[in-house]
């Protein structure tokens, strides 16, 4: 087995706040993060397939395959949007980076037929990231 | 697709600490054969990067599997102060027997953190200069110790 990377980054805003939080608790749990006017980040994705390459071609999958499946995924849903309001997937969520990388497995899982996606890896900064597998499948 | 989706969250720390490899259990020749310029009897330091891998069920009240700040507070309280600015082959405890390797240093950490109350702790990752890391994930029982040679 084989493990590829794609590397793509996109501009999001977003604010955390329940609204089953009283405002103290909003702003205890959530810290500076609970700001409603929102504040952004340059995220940076990295989305792991893993497979056999193609004795004839000798790729996992094409590349420009999954760069096109990224674009249309996440890129124009979440690049340059508000995360609270503007992502569907997202609704009723805190977009965290947990929630988000969750969200983004489940819109990229379905769509990657050669290969199979065996890593999410989401960074809200150069020093915070999530990571999302299937149970079973090494982190690495 | 099988297996439930499990999520981790990663986290980044810094810290900066002197060492010296050397071992009273091989000579001072051996040492100098055996760890080169690291064994320079007045140490020398790094930056070191650790990096915290936690996992755990992410709670729908707040989309985290830990809060940032307790993990953040409890990094500062068991690695940062204790190592931050140190020499650690004189400062730290663990160290004084065993060799302060970024792999025992790997060890202890995961030592240290892995009854972080909040997630479970993965791994540890550390990064003793940008080309060189090292990763434990607590699958050694015992610390083994430092003499590797």
């Amino acid at each position: 087995m084989v493990l590829l990377t794609r590397k793509i980054e996109f501009s999001a805003s977003h604010f955390y706040h329940n609204p089953d939080f009283s405002p103290e608790e909003n702003r205890r749990v959530f810290g500076k993060c609970n700001n409603p006017h929102g504040h952004g980040h340059n995220y940076t994705l990295e989305v792991t397939v893993a497979g056999e390459p193609d004795p004839v071609t000798g790729m996992v999958l094409d590349l420009k395959e999954l760069k096109e499946i990224l674009e249309r995924e996440v890129m124009q849903r979440m690049d340059h949007r508000h995360l609270n309001y503007e992502v569907l997937e997202l609704a009723g969520q805190i977009p965290t980076c947990e929630n988000i990388a969750r969200v983004i497995w489940n819109l990229l899982e379905p769509k990657i037929v050669q290969g199979k996606l065996h890593r999410v890896r989401l960074y809200e900064t150069p020093d915070l990231y999530a990571d999302c597998y299937r149970n079973g499948a090494k982190s690495q | 697709m099988s297996g439930k989706l499990k999520i981790e969250l990663g986290r980044r720390y810094r810290f900066a600490a002197s060492h010296r490899l050397h071992t009273s259990q091989l000579s001072d020749e051996e040492n100098c054969r055996v760890y080169g310029k690291c064994d320079n009897p007045f140490g020398h330091g790094h930056n070191y990067v650790v990096e915290v891998s936690v996992s755990g069920e992410v709670d729908p009240a707040t989309g985290m599997i830990a809060n940032l700040a307790d993990l953040d507070s409890f990094v500062e309280r068991h690695i940062i102060e204790p190592f931050d600015r140190r020499y650690l082959n004189e400062e730290v405890a663990a160290f004084r027997e065993t060799v302060p390797t970024t792999e025992n240093l790997c060890i202890e950490i995961f030592q240290r953190l892995k009854n972080f109350p909040k997630a479970k702790l993965e791994r540890v990752r550390i990064e003793e200069t940008g080309n060189n890391s090292f990763e434990y994930s607590g699958e050694l029982q015992e610390n083994p110790g430092g003499n590797r040679p």
